[in-house]
C-alpha cells in the first residue's frame, strides 16, 4: 500500500522558492501544450514562437517593454493591496479611471502649459483619478463590510461603460470623423518615445520607481508594517490598534493610483486620445494580479514577472497571427501558469513523501 | 493502548504509553496542561495516528483511521472544545453526528429519540434552540446526548468541568454515575485534583508524554497525585511583600458591555485600582471576563460607563489611544489576537509597540532597535527559537505565548490587563511569570488578573473579585476569612 | 402600455433565469465554505459546450448534459487547489475564471456569430397559462426557467430538510467540528464544488442555447459575478434566491424598456453593476449577525492541525 503523507515546510530558502516558481511555470506550460496539442497547434512551435516573439527580437523586446510598464506599475500597487488580504481585482477600472483623469486634464490645459508642466500634471491626475476608484471600495469594505472583490469588479464594468459614455458623448472629438474617441492629446502632454519603439520612458522610469520605492515601504516602513499585519492576522491588528479604515485608504489609493498612472501612460505615450475601454488596457488589470503573483507579492520582483508576462502578451499576439489562434489564447496561457503557480505554494510549503508498506 | 507514541514537529506529545479501561469503570487521566492527555485521546478517538503502538478493544488488536470507526467500535468523545456547530440547532448539531440519520426528514425521527433520551437520563432539552444561544453545561449535555445516541460503550470527557458552574459539575457527575451504573466506561480528563479523587475508580498521571504513575483513588491522596504530576512537590515560594497601595489608576464606574451575540455580558461594574496594587478577578471562565478586559484595553466598545486612567477618560477609545496611556494587555485568545503567524518573530515583538518612538523615526520603522529589542526578550523570557528570523507560525504554542508575555510586560506598564497569563505554561515559566508579576508591583505598577486558578489568585493579589454572569459576587481582601465560600460567589449562589 | 410591463415581466424571467441557476449553484458551493469566484468563466463554458454541441447534434438537452459535465470537470481545478491544496479560494477561484473565459473562446472560435436553427419551444402550462397576466409572465416560458425555479427548490429542500443538506452546511460552519462526527469534509467540499460547477454551465447553456440562440466571446458579461453577488443578496439561502434573481432580471430588462426615453444606454448598461453594489449596500445596514454568512467561508481546513 502506498500512503502520501506531507507534512509542514519550515525555513524555506530563496533557492527552493525560486526552483518552485520554476518548476510551476514549466509544468503550467505542459499543460498548455496539451491544450494547444487538441487545438491542433504544435505546442513546441507555439510556445517557442511565444518566446521568439516576444524576447526573441530587437522589435520584439521593445514591444515586451512596452507592455511591461503597465503591468509592473499595476502589479507592484497589488503587491501592497494583497499583503494586506485586499483582493483588487478592480485595477483594470482603476487604470481607466486614471486615463480619463489624464485625458481630461491633458485636454483641458495641454494648450495652455508646457511640456514640464503639463506632464506630471497629468501623472498627477492619473494617479487622483486611479486612486479615488481604489478608495471607494476601500470605504465600502471597512465602513459596510462589502466584499472589496464584488465592488472592485462592478467597479471595472461601471468604469467601463462610464469611459463610454464620455467618448461617444460629451467628450467626442471632432477629429474623429464620427467614430467614438475624444480628440488627440496636445503635443505638450505626449510622453516622448525611445526613438524607434512605442516606449514612453518616462512611465519605464516611474513603474521602476514605484516597484522599488513599494518594496522600501512594505519592508522598512511602519505603514507597510502595519499593512502587513491587517494581512496576516486581522484580529492582531485591531489589538495592536491599527486604525483599518486609514490603512486600507492609504493602501487602496497607492494601489489604484499606480493603475492609474498606468491609463496615463497608455493613453498619453500610446494612444494619445481616450478610445473604447477595450483599447485603452488590453486586459492589464487582470494580468497584473499573476504578475504580482508570481513576483510572490514582492513589488521589486514585478519588474521582471511583470516583463515575463508582458513578453506573453506580445508573443500570444504573433502566434495569434502565425498560427491563426483566438485571442483567449493569452488567457488560456495566463490562467493555466496562474493555476500552477498557487499550486506550486503547496508544494512549497509542505513536504510530500510517499510511503510504502505492506500490509 | 500499548505503547502509543506521537509527536509533532519533533516534539514527543505522547511516548511509549500503556492505558487500559475495563468495564463499568471511570477512569481518571490526569496531567498538568501539555501533558499529552487530548492528543492520547484523540489518538484513541481517531483524529490522529499514531505514530507508533496498537489499541485493542476485547483483546482485539483494531486500527482506527478516523472518528467514524472509533463510533462504531463504541468510542465517543465529548472535546474539551465543543464540536458543535454554533449556528445550527441543537437538534440538527445532534442529526450530523447520528450514524442513523435519515436521508430525508432528518430532524423529524431525531426530535423523537432525544425526548425519549432526555426522559431516560432526566434532562431538558429545548431542541429548537441554536447552539450559541444555549449555557456551557446546556452544549455538553448536547455532546453527551450525541455519543450515547451512537451507543458509545467508552466515553471520553475531555476537562468536562473547566467550562461548567459547581452547580453544573454536581449534575454532570450525577450523570456520570448514571452512565457507570448502566455499564458504560468513561475516560476522566482532568488537571483538578479534587474531582478526580471525587469522580474515579483509577487514575493514570502523565507527565511530558510519558505516564508518570497509577494508581486505585482508594489507596492514594491528593499530594501523592500532585507529585506525580508535576514530577516534584509543590511549593510555591512567591512570598508577597506587604506593600502600601499607591495613588488610583485606574477607575471603572457602572460598566455596561454587550458580547458578540447581542446579550449583556458585564453588567454594571464599578472598582478601583491602585499603584502597586494586584487585583484579581475570579470566576469561571464565560463569565463576562474576556469582555471586561477588551473593554477596558478598547478592543470592544462599552455600552455605558466609564473608565479612566489616572484620572483621565479613556472610555471607547482607540486600543493604542489607551497603550499610549500605560495599559498593556495579555489577551486570553493569544493566539487568535497576539500574533500575526506568517510574519517574523521580530515583526511579532513590536506589535503594540511599534509605533513608539523608540521603533519608529518619522514613517520608518527602526529595524536594528527592534531586532535588539526581540534578543532581550527571547533572551529573559527564554524563548526557544533558532532565530529570531524565522516566521513565529513555527513556533510552539508555549514559545509563542512567553514571546507575547515578554512584549506586554517589558515595558513596565502602569497599568497591565492580564488575562490567564499562566494557562499552558510550564511549572518554570509559571513561577517567572509570577514573580515577575509581584515584581512589577514593586515597582509601581498595579496589575488586573483575570485568573480560573484560584491558587494563583490568592498567591498573587491584594484584592480580589468574584465575577458571575458579569456582576460582581463580592470585593474583598485576599486574605479575607468570607472567601472560604468563593465556590458558591463563583456560583452565583452567593454575594457579599 | 399593458403589453409592455407584461412583455418585460415575461423578459425579467428570462433574464433571471441564468442568474438563478447560477446563484442557486454558488449558494451550495459556499454552504460548504468554499468560495468559487470561477463562476463566470464556468458559464462560459457551460455556453460554449452546450452551443457546440446543439449545433452539431441537433439535441439540445444533450447539449445541456455535456455543458454540466464540462461545468464539473473544469470546476475540478479549483475544488484541487482550494480543497486539497488549501490554496487561496480567490485567487484560484480568478484564475478559473481566466481559463473557463480563455478555453471558451478558442474552443468557440469557429462557431462565433452562427446561428442556431433549432428551437427550444417554450413550455405552455396548461390552464395556468390562462390566467389573466400570470399566464403569460410565469407560465409559458422556455423550460429553463421552470428547470432553474425547481432546481432552486431542490436546493433548499436539500439543504434544509436532507442529511446531506446538514452535513454540508455544517462543513462550512465549522469543518473542524464536522469532521470528528465522522463526516469526510473533503469529499462534501469537492462535491458542493462539482454542483456548483454544474449549476453555473447550466447557466451557461442557457444564455447560447436558449436566451440569445448563439455564441460569442464574453457572453457571459458578468452575469457570473453579478450571481456571487446574489449569493450575499439571497443570504445563501436558494428560496431567497429565486426572488432576487429575477428581480435582477428586471433590472437587465429595463435598461433596454428606459432606451427610448432618451437616457444615455451606457448609463443603462451600468445599471445591474450599480445595482448590486446598491444592493449590498442596503444589505451592510442590516445587522451582519443576522447575515447568516458560512462561518469559515473561505477558510482552507487542514485536517489534523492542533
Amino acid at each position: 500500500m502506498i500512503t502520501i503523507k506531507t507534512t509542514d515546510r519550515y525555513n524555506i530558502t530563496a533557492f527552493r522558492s525560486f526552483m518552485t516558481i520554476i518548476l510551476s511555470l514549466v509544468a503550467g506550460l505542459g499543460v498548455i501544450s496539451i491544450i494547444f496539442l487538441m487545438a491542433g497547434v504544435n505546442p513546441l512551435h507555439a510556445i517557442s514562437e511565444i518566446f521568439s516573439g516576444s524576447f526573441g527580437s530587437i522589435y520584439g523586446f521593445k514591444e515586451t517593454l512596452t507592455k511591461a510598464i503597465p503591468l509592473i506599475l499595476i502589479g507592484a500597487g497589488l503587491t501592497l493591496a494583497f499583503r494586506a488580504k485586499f483582493w483588487n481585482i478592480g485595477a483594470e477600472g482603476q487604470l481607466l479611471m486614471g486615463a480619463i483623469f489624464a485625458t481630461w486634464v491633458g485636454l483641458t490645459f495641454g494648450e495652455l502649459l508646457p511640456p514640464y508642466f503639463i506632464v506630471p500634471l497629468i501623472f498627477l491626475a492619473g494617479f487622483i483619478g486611479g486612486g479615488l476608484w481604489g478608495i471607494i471600495p476601500a470605504i465600502l469594505k471597512i465602513k459596510y463590510s462589502i466584499n472589496e472583490v464584488i465592488s472592485t469588479l462592478m467597479l471595472n464594468y461601471i468604469c467601463a461603460e462610464l469611459l463610454t459614455m464620455l467618448i461617444v458623448g460629451p467628450w467626442k472629438g471632432k477629429t474623429r470623423f464620427g467614430f467614438p474617441g475624444t480628440n488627440n492629446l496636445p503635443d505638450s502632454a505626449i510622453l516622448g518615445l525611445i526613438p524607434g519603439s512605442r516606449i514612453h520612458y518616462a512611465t519605464l522610469i516611474l513603474a521602476i520607481l514605484c516597484a522599488i520605492v513599494l518594496c522600501v515601504v512594505i519592508y522598512k516602513t511602519r505603514f507597510g508594517y502595519e499593512a502587513r499585519v491587517v494581512g496576516e492576522n486581522p484580529d492582531a491588528g485591531k489589538y495592536a490598534g491599527i486604525n483599518f479604515l486609514k490603512t486600507s485608504l492609504i493602501l487602496m489609493a497607492i494601489s489604484g493610483g499606480l493603475a492609474g498612472l498606468a491609463g496615463v501612460g497608455e493613453v498619453a505615450g500610446i494612444h494619445h486620445y481616450l478610445g473604447y475601454p477595450a483599447s485603452v488596457s488590453s486586459g492589464y488589470g487582470f494580468t497584473a494580479i499573476i504578475v504580482a503573483w508570481l513576483a510572490k507579492l514582492n513589488p521589486l520582483f514585478t519588474i521582471i514577472s511583470g516583463i515575463f508576462f508582458a513578453g506573453i502578451l506580445v508573443g500570444g499576439d504573433a502566434i495569434q497571427i502565425s498560427l491563426g489562434l483566438p485571442a483567449a489564447t493569452v488567457e488560456i496561457v495566463n490562467g493555466t501558469l496562474l493555476i500552477f503557480l498557487i499550486m506550486g505554494d503547496y508544494f512549497l510549503n509542505h513536504k510530500i513523501t510517499l510511503q510504502f508498506s505492506h500490509t | 493502548m500499548n505503547a502509543i507514541s506521537k509527536s509533532f514537529h519533533g516534539i514527543h506529545a505522547n511516548q511509549d504509553i500503556n492505558l487500559v479501561v475495563e468495564s463499568g469503570e471511570i477512569l481518571g487521566l490526569l496531567g498538568e496542561n501539555g501533558a499529552g492527555k487530548t492528543t492520547l485521546m484523540n489518538i484513541l478517538y481517531g483524529l490522529y495516528q499514531p505514530d507508533s503502538g496498537q489499541i485493542k478493544i476485547n483483546g482485539n488488536p483494531i486500527r482506527i483511521n478516523n472518528p467514524v470507526e472509533s463510533i462504531t467500535h463504541g468510542i465517543g468523545m465529548v472535546h474539551q472544545h465543543f464540536m458543535l456547530i454554533q449556528n445550527h440547532s441543537v437538534i440538527e448539531n445532534i442529526a450530523l453526528g447520528y450514524k442513523d440519520t435519515p436521508f430525508f426528514f432528518p430532524k423529524i425521527s431525531i426530535r423523537k429519540k432525544v425526548e425519549q433520551f432526555s426522559k431516560q437520563f432526566d434532562f431538558h432539552m429545548d431542541t429548537e434552540k441554536k447552539v450559541w444561544q444555549l449555557s456551557a453545561g446546556e452544549q455538553q449535555r448536547v455532546e453527551i446526548i450525541k455519543a450515547l445516541l451512537n451507543g458509545a460503550d467508552l466515553l471520553i470527557l475531555d476537562e468536562p468541568t473547566s467550562v461548567l458552574t459547581p452547580l453544573e459539575i454536581k449534575e454532570l457527575i450525577a450523570i456520570m454515575r448514571e452512565m457507570k451504573a448502566k455499564g458504560h466506561m468513561i475516560i476522566f480528563i482532568s488537571h483538578k485534583l479534587d474531582e478526580i479523587m471525587d469522580i474515579c475508580d483509577r487514575v493514570v498521571v502523565l507527565q511530558k508524554g510519558k505516564i508518570a504513575g497509577s494508581a486505585d483513588t482508594r489507596n492514594t491522596d491528593k499530594k501523592a497525585l500532585a507529585r506525580m504530576m508535576v514530577g516534584r512537590d509543590v511549593v510555591f515560594n512567591i512570598n508577597r511583600e506587604r506593600l502600601t497601595r499607591g495613588e488610583r489608576v485606574l477607575s471603572i464606574e457602572n460598566l455596561n458591555v454587550f458580547g458578540e451575540k447581542g446579550f449583556q455580558v458585564v453588567k454594571n461594574i464599578s472598582f478601583d485600582l491602585f499603584k502597586n496594587e494586584i487585583f484579581g478577578i475570579a470566576g469561571v471562565s464565560g463569565n463576562g471576563q474576556r469582555e471586561l478586559a477588551e473593554a477596558i484595553t478598547g478592543i470592544r466598545p462599552i455600552a455605558s460607563g466609564k473608565v479612566t486612567i489616572n484620572g483621565k477618560d479613556i472610555t471607547n477609545t482607540s486600543p493604542r489611544h489607551i497603550y499610549d496611556n500605560g495599559v498593556s494587555h495579555v489577551p486570553e485568545e493569544r493566539i487568535r489576537f497576539g500574533i500575526a503567524p506568517g510574519l517574523f518573530l521580530y515583526d511579532n515583538a513590536i506589535l503594540k509597540q511599534h509605533h513608539l518612538k523608540k521603533f519608529s523615526k518619522r514613517y520608518f520603522l527602526n529595524y536594528s532597535q527592534v531586532k535588539h529589542h526581540t534578543n532581550t526578550i527571547v533572551d529573559r523570557f527564554k524563548v526557544s527559537t533558532h532565530s529570531i528570523n524565522n516566521q513565529i507560525r513555527n513556533l510552539s504554542g508555549g514559545n509563542i505565548q512567553k514571546l507575547i508575555l515578554g512584549r506586554e510586560i517589558s515595558e513596565q506598564p502602569q497599568l497591565l490587563v492580564a488575562s490567564h497569563p499562566t494557562y499552558g505554561l510550564d511549572v518554570g515559566a509559571t513561577e517567572f511569570l509570577r514573580k515577575h508579576l509581584l515584581h512589577l508591583r514593586k515597582q509601581g505598577s498595579s496589575v488586573l488578573l483575570f485568573s480560573e486558578d484560584l491558587e494563583e489568585i490568592f498567591e498573587l493579589c491584594d484584592r480580589v473579585a468574584v465575577i458571575f454572569q458579569g456582576e460582581f459576587m463580592a470585593i474583598l481582601d485576599s486574605d479575607d476569612e468570607r472567601f472560604s465560600d468563593i465556590g458558591l460567589m463563583m456560583a452565583g449562589s452567593k454575594r457579599i | 402600455m399593458e403589453d409592455i410591463i407584461i412583455s418585460t415581466l415575461q423578459r425579467a424571467m428570462v433574464a433571471g433565469t441564468p442568474l438563478l441557476l447560477a446563484t442557486t449553484g454558488e449558494v451550495i458551493c459556499e454552504r460548504s465554505g468554499i468560495l468559487n469566484l470561477g463562476v463566470e468563466g464556468v458559464m462560459a463554458m457551460g455556453a460554449v459546450t452546450a452551443f457546440i454541441v446543439t449545433i452539431t447534434t441537433g439535441q439540445p438537452w444533450l447539449g445541456v448534459l455535456v455543458a454540466i459535465g464540462a461545468g464539473m470537470a473544469i470546476s475540478i481545478i479549483h475544488a484541487f487547489a482550494s480543497i486539497t491544496l488549501q490554496a487561496n479560494q480567490v485567487v484560484s477561484g480568478l484564475a478559473l475564471t481566466m481559463l473557463g473565459l480563455g478555453l471558451s473562446g478558442m474552443i468557440g472560435k469557429p462557431y462565433v456569430g452562427k446561428p442556431l436553427s433549432i428551437k427550444m419551444d417554450d413550455w405552455t402550462i396548461p390552464y395556468l397559462s390562462d390566467i389573466p397576466y400570470l399566464g403569460k409572465i410565469l407560465f409559458t416560458q422556455s423550460p429553463f426557467f421552470y428547470l432553474a425555479i425547481f432546481l432552486a427548490l431542490v436546493a433548499w429542500f436539500f439543504l434544509e430538510r436532507t442529511r446531506l443538506g446538514i452535513q454540508i452546511r455544517s462543513t462550512g460552519e465549522n469543518p473542524r467540528a464536522t469532521e470528528t462526527q465522522g463526516v469526510n469534509v473533503f469529499r462534501l467540499r469537492y462535491l458542493s464544488v462539482l454542483i456548483g460547477g454544474g449549476f453555473s454551465a447550466l447557466a451557461g447553456a442557457h444564455l447560447s442555447i436558449s436566451y440569445s440562440k448563439s455564441w460569442i466571446e464574453g457572453m457571459t458579461a458578468g452575469r457570473g459575478w453579478i450571481a456571487i453577488a446574489l449569493t450575499i443578496f439571497a443570504l445563501w439561502n436558494p428560496g431567497r434566491a429565486i426572488w432576487a434573481a429575477f428581480l435582477f432580471g428586471g433590472i437587465f430588462v429595463v435598461q433596454y424598456l428606459m432606451q427610448p426615453l432618451g437616457i444615455s444606454p451606457n448609463f443603462l448598461a451600468m445599471l445591474p453593476y450599480l445595482a448590486t453594489l446598491i444592493i449590498l449596500f442596503l444589505i451592510s445596514l442590516k445587522d451582519p449577525r443576522k447575515l447568516n454568512a458560512p462561518a469559515m467561508l473561505g477558510e482552507p481546513y487542514k485536517r489534523g492541525e492542533r
